[in-house]
């Protein structure tokens, strides 16, 4: 879906084009008492060719988004309302048959801990083939080699991989090919939920530079979960932060850093630890509300700093307060 | 009281290998030495990344399992001729702080009875409220108080309050040094830094020595005074934390920093640095020569016979195990 560019610019995104469109999503869990809002109402769009990150404390709601987007919430969880617009295609109306093929060929995951995905008794060949043939049909057999070592070197493996096993490489190295079968159909849009956590940093680093390759390569629009604010530097276009559910900052990720405008993206910024100068550590108390019944007004007033009367009657809105960089605050206001 | 009070000499831990097996060994750590003084209490940091042997350490350190080779010495008495009475007071000396805030609670208890059972254990206290109080003054220097939480149960609590309750823990029983095992890696960064805030005061008002587990370095940089690098098993530098840190020495710690993703848009990873792709097989234990060998940019033939050994490389007892500053090796 090519929309025409109205809004502001946001982030440093060079093509203006919608990939993915996601308006008002709502994803509840049931339980004996009550939902639990795990994503309450989240609208953001993501465009091509552009890395987005997602954080936010655990529980917030980032890995339920993404499961949202990819229609793999699981009971009790549901999704309630929304639209997930991808590429002109509304994914929560897609039938059974349809989300099958469209998953994939149009949205990859590279889950939590991906290199535990991998089906140990499979060759890394056969489980990258049954993906390819799946969703396109039989091929000729040479071809499809040819094809696969090609994914396996651009994520940066030897081609011996092709013919090993699972347990006979490495946690990055079975991390790279989870990247290798995301990008296997070319897919526009491709969701890595912690995709580095498990690894050590030298690792890390290999597996991070692998997706900025593959994004300047393919042209892909990446949405990463995680937690780490200094990878998220090193690596995304624009970050989301996400607070209980909502989404409270969006913006391009040199202002989320430089000048935070919500008060708790203020405070994710200054709890990063930093290796260039000893600092006095920045404390913050507070519990979260229950998510089962959030507070009416802002969902952030129980631990803000700048809690005013406005905040507890009126929940703010994600708006934009300067360029490229949205908020939901009612300081700015 | 001067002296030391935790000392390990050479030690070594080897895994497999046993009587009846057949399998390869995993040498763990070898060869270790660390010494942390009683007084004044300082926070020693082991860092290194997953399969350095630094979990083994801390094992090692709270008596979960036996060295192969070594000594590991408390207030100058090893730890492996103690009697009775002594391992009860090693018992109590010597804390810990796990990883894992959400496992160590049992889930049927109200989270009380974590402190209860210590009281008990250690027969701290005669009366109810005496206990009570020993309690009370534990959650204070966490910064909670006992009505909030003592009687909840576990899963009512956040992650940052139920490490807090570890800490608490650990300080009720006035040890002399707490082994905190990754203590901050599954809390969330805006939590992170209290807990450091209170290892930091442990230390410097209540005496009490941290031996502090991590992968890291960044919180370590903020909080540790001298630091051991691991890699495989062995010491690839030690110093104090800002010298190591901020003038790292050895071939690996100098990768190991320069990866650290940096929180800052504005400076971007060095992307002209080759990276050793860590491959599986270059894992494998060599026998002679330095274990870095195989990923080292810097490599001398030397390098491949001779295992090298601590060498000073700046002041304060900065020390990298490298050949590269070795004067005989200086061609």
């Amino acid at each position: 879906m090519t929309v025409e560019w109205s809004g502001p610019a946001l982030g440093n995104a060079i093509e203006k084009d919608v990939v993915l469109d996601v308006k008002d999503l709502k994803i509840y869990y049931d339980t004996p008492l009550g939902d639990v809002k795990a994503v309450d109402g989240v609208s953001f769009q993501i465009y091509q060719g552009e890395i987005v990150g997602l954080v936010g404390e655990s529980g917030c709601g980032k890995t339920t988004t993404a499961m949202g987007i990819l229609r793999l919430v699981q009971p009790p969880g549901r999704i309630v309302c929304g639209q997930v617009n991808l590429d002109g295609t509304d994914v929560t109306q897609l039938d059974d048959r349809d989300l099958r093929d469209f998953r994939w060929r149009m949205m990859a995951l590279i889950p939590q801990g991906a290199m535990n995905s991998l089906n140990p008794v499979l060759h890394i060949k056969d489980q990258i083939r049954d993906a390819i043939i799946t969703h396109e049909g039989i091929q000729p057999r040479a071809a499809l080699r040819e094809r696969i070592i090609g994914l396996l070197s651009m994520v940066g493996l030897p081609s011996r991989v092709y013919n090993m096993y699972p347990h006979e490489l490495s946690g990055g190295m079975k991390q790279r090919v989870c990247i290798a079968m995301a990008i296997a159909l070319n897919p526009p849009l491709i969701i890595a939920d912690e995709p580095t956590s498990a690894l050590d940093v030298v690792v890390q680093r290999v597996v991070a530079q692998n997706l900025l390759d593959i994004k300047e390569r393919l042209g892909v629009s990446v949405i990463i979960i995680g937690h780490d604010m200094g990878l998220m530097a090193q690596l995304v276009d624009r970050l989301a932060v996400m607070y209980a559910g909502h989404m409270v900052e969006l913006a391009a990720v040199e202002s989320v850093f430089k000048d935070p405008l919500h008060p708790y993206t203020q405070l994710l910024i200054e709890s990063i630890p930093s290796i260039k100068e000893r600092k006095p550590l920045k404390l913050t108390e507070g519990l979260t509300h229950d998510l089962r019944n959030p507070p009416p007004g802002c969902i952030f007033q129980e631990r803000c700093p700048h809690v005013m009367d406005i905040c507890r009657d009126m929940r703010p809105v994600l708006k934009e307060y300067k360029t490229k960089q949205m908020a939901a605050c009612h300081l700015y206001e | 009281m001067t002296g030391t009070l935790l000392e390990i000499r050479k030690a070594t831990k080897i895994y497999g290998g046993g009587f009846l097996s057949t399998g390869p060994i995993t040498v763990a750590l070898q060869d270790f030495d660390l010494t942390i003084e009683s007084s004044p209490a300082t926070i020693t940091t082991i860092a290194g990344e997953s399969g350095s042997g630094k979990s083994t350490l801390a094992n090692l350190v709270l008596g979960f399992t036996t060295l192969t080779s070594g000594q590991i010495l408390f207030n100058g008495v090893d730890t492996t001729t103690f009697d009775r009475q002594q391992s009860l007071v090693y018992r109590r000396q010597v804390q810990a702080i796990f990883q894992d805030p959400y496992a160590v609670y049992n889930p049927f208890y109200r989270v009380k009875h974590v402190f209860d059972m210590i009281i008990n254990n250690f027969k701290m206290s005669s009366s109810k409220e005496e206990s009570r109080a020993l309690i009370e003054d534990a959650l204070n220097v966490v910064g909670m108080r006992g009505e909030e939480v003592l009687e909840k149960y576990p899963h009512q609590l956040s992650g940052g309050q139920r490490q807090r309750m570890m800490v608490a823990r650990a300080f009720l029983l006035k040890p002399s040094l707490i082994v905190a095992d990754e203590p901050v890696s599954m809390v969330d960064a805006s939590l992170r830094a209290m807990i450091l805030d209170i290892m930091q005061r442990l230390r410097d008002e209540h005496g009490i020595s941290f031996l502090y587990i991590t992968h890291d370095l960044s919180t370590a940089y903020q909080v540790g005074d001298e630091i051991y690098m691991l890699y495989q098993g062995a010491v690839a530098e030690k110093g104090h934390t800002l010298d190591v840190i901020e003038e790292p020495k050895h071939p690996y710690v100098q990768l190991l920093i320069d990866s650290i993703p940096v929180p800052d848009p504005s400076v971007r990873w060095g992307s002209n640095t080759v990276l050793t792709i860590d491959d599986e097989e270059m894992r494998v234990n060599a026998d002679s020569g330095c274990r870095f060998y195989p990923r080292c940019q810097h490599r001398m033939d030397n390098c491949l016979t001779n295992r090298p050994l601590m060498l000073s490389v700046g002041k304060g007892g900065h020390e990298a195990s490298c050949f590269l500053y070795s004067d005989s090796n200086e061609q």
